[in-house]
């Protein structure tokens, strides 16, 4: 009977029942459209959840993995609470994100993808945020001169922050750090050979 | 009061599946009690307005009912009693049943003298109190059995003393006292039927909060010329007409966050409800929100009926939320269709959801070993022994499966009461 069903899946649907995060629950989408009505950015997108999981059962993988849709959901839940067959859907859509930039598809100009990629590089390189420089690369993460232009229309909240100890200039020079750095980063080596196991077999 | 032995069978709930089994194996000859939880028989049937697909009233069938239970001796009713509890096993059943004091006794004659001279007012339960009744009162007009009932908040007051003054045949007791029963029975039939699915659960809907968002069994009680606004379809904030009218379907069926299961009935009763806003008003109109439409089996032509009409249209789509545009107290649908994708904010004057279809039964006062499925309704298992469920207790079930499912029950029932002979 299974093997009857899968012959019926398209290649793509199963491609992201086993490669992406809770990806086998798209099947159980019944369209009934009240994650794409619940939404609070809804109209803002490119494309709904509830058509996002149309589009990846009807095999069109392009267009899926570079919608913007995954990378403008706010985590807001709504989706999840309302959805009749308690699909996680705030979840699928973070796995298909996760999904499209590791395949190089995702929209290269998003804003929400660039902040991401800046947060994690500046994350794990310590284990500790460091405030300066994500900030500071958030700035100018579209160019010099816009760069320089928002730092000076910031420049008094920055004096503030510094004057009240809420950031510290010395985090340009290393910044603090977890105790077991080389620790931390064998942890994330090992969490990324996992997850290529999965993802690349 | 029949003397109980195992011949008997018990029928508990007094609905149209309770009636049906009642009247079925007693005309073949067997020994029935059937007792029921509410003043009268009749159940959720006596409260719809009209039946699908051929939008005729139900009067008519309970009443051919009322009239055979009448004329046969072999049934014993016993209204406002519910089951305390089951022991023993299949052939040999004792059940403790527990009757509230109803104040009036058989003498009543149903002339309403002391509905003339209460003074305080209680909730209509019959009306899903959406009005008033007085506190001495007749359930509803065809009420089987015709007896007044006295509620409970006036029996030790003035009131209480006026009422029974005005009783010209002695009817009125205000002494009456819960009383207890033991029966010995041969089979028990539960007809325990079912309860809307609470409306107000739906946050995203507002059925609490929106003045115009009602459900599906309440629009029957206001299409009832008995009903609280004596039949005109009109809107409860301020009674304009309501002419264009929205239903959304599955308010609370196939939805893993209420009901899983889906009602089966809901669909048809609001294809049903249209037309009673298209025969009401000339220019009326109703837009049906849906994920798919369920006309089971040979309903399908009534769906194609109504499909053809102008004035009736199908939105798929399950409606996200609804909210209140403040100024007109319209209630506004929120949502996303499936057929485009295409975003609406739509008003209407007045919204009916389509609510599902709760078991009503009481799994407590069941032995553990009965077999009741993860949706609350009782399933037909040889474990069951002589237990039977019959109707909406057993299953989301519409009137005429209903009977269907009471009549085979009523046929088990004879047989274990034929195998104890």
């Amino acid at each position: 009977m299974s093997d009857m069903i899968n012959q019926y899946r398209n290649n793509f649907l199963k491609e992201v029942e086993s490669k992406v995060e809770e990806g086998e629950w798209v099947k159980n989408c019944m369209q009934c459209g009240v994650c794409a009505g619940s939404c609070p950015l809804g109209d803002a997108w490119e494309h709904t959840p509830q058509k996002i999981f149309m589009m990846i059962r009807a095999g069109k993988k392009q267009e899926v993995l570079s919608s913007d849709a995954m990378w403008m959901c706010t985590s807001c839940y709504n989706c999840i609470v309302r959805c009749p067959r308690e699909l996680p859907i705030t979840h699928i859509m973070h796995g298909l994100a996760h999904y499209a930039k590791r395949l190089g598809l995702a929209p290269k100009n998003n804003p929400t993808l660039k902040f991401a990629q800046i947060f994690w590089n500046n994350l794990t390189k310590t284990g500790r945020v460091n405030e300066l420089k994500v900030g500071l690369s958030l700035y100018f993460m579209n160019g010099f001169v816009e760069g320089i232009k928002t730092s000076l229309k910031m420049q008094k909240v920055g004096l503030n922050m510094i004057k009240n100890k809420r950031f510290s200039i010395a985090e340009a020079w290393g910044g603090h750090s977890v105790k077991d750095k080389s620790g931390l980063h064998k942890m994330l080596k090992k969490a990324y050979d996992l997850e290529s196991a999965r993802v690349d077999k | 009061m029949a003397i109980a032995t195992n011949q008997t069978i018990l029928i508990v709930g007094g609905g149209i599946s309770g009636m049906t089994a009642a009247i079925e194996a007693a005309e073949i000859g067997k020994n029935v009690i059937l007792i029921e939880k509410r003043p009268f028989i009749g159940g959720r049937v006596s409260q719809i307005y009209k039946y699908f697909p051929k939008l005729c009233f139900p009067t008519c069938g309970l009443e051919i009912n009322q009239k055979r239970i009448k004329q046969n001796s072999g049934i014993n009713i016993l209204t406002m009693s519910q089951v305390a509890s089951v022991t023993g096993s299949t052939g040999d059943y004792e059940v403790v049943i527990k009757t509230s004091p109803r104040y009036i006794n058989e003498k009543c004659t149903a002339c309403g003298d002391c509905a003339t001279v209460a003074t305080s007012e209680i909730d209509n339960e019959f009306n899903y109190n959406l009005n008033k009744t007085k506190s001495a009162y007749l359930p509803y007009s065809n009420a089987y059995p015709q007896r007044y009932v006295i509620d409970e908040s006036v029996i030790k007051t003035d009131e209480g003393k006026k009422i029974a003054d005005s009783c010209k045949v002695g009817a009125v007791d205000l002494s009456m006292q819960e009383s207890e029963t033991t029966l010995k029975v041969a089979s028990i039939i539960w007809a325990t039927g079912w309860q809307p699915f609470d409306a107000d659960k739906i946050q995203p809907y507002g059925h609490d909060r929106f003045d115009n968002v009602i459900s599906s069994v309440e629009f029957e009680r206001m299409m009832d010329p008995m009903g609280p606004t004596s039949g005109k379809l009109v809107r409860p904030s301020d009674g304009r007409d309501a002419k264009n009218v929205a239903f959304v379907q599955c308010a609370g069926s196939r939805d893993h966050n209420y009901l899983k299961h889906c009602s089966r009935i809901c669909c048809m009763a609001t294809l049903k409800q249209t037309t009673y806003i298209t025969d009401t008003y000339e220019d009326g109109k109703a837009d049906i929100y849906y994920i798919d439409i369920r006309a089971i089996d040979r309903f399908e032509d009534f769906y194609q009926k109504i499909k053809n009409k102008d004035n009736v249209n199908f939105i798929k789509s399950k409606v996200a939320s609804i909210t209140e545009d403040k100024k007109n107290k319209n209630p506004v649908l929120n949502g996303v269709d499936t057929e485009g994708y295409h975003r609406y904010a739509n008003s209407y004057d007045m919204v009916v959801l389509a609510v599902g279809m709760q078991p009503a039964m009481d799994t407590s006062i069941l032995p553990k070993d009965i077999t009741i499925n993860e949706h609350g309704f009782m399933e037909n298992n040889d474990n069951n022994g002589g237990m039977f469920a019959a109707g909406c207790a057993a299953d989301a079930l519409d009137v005429n499966r209903s009977v269907q499912s009471a009549t085979a029950a009523a046929l088990k029932a004879v047989q274990v009461v034929n195998s104890q002979s």
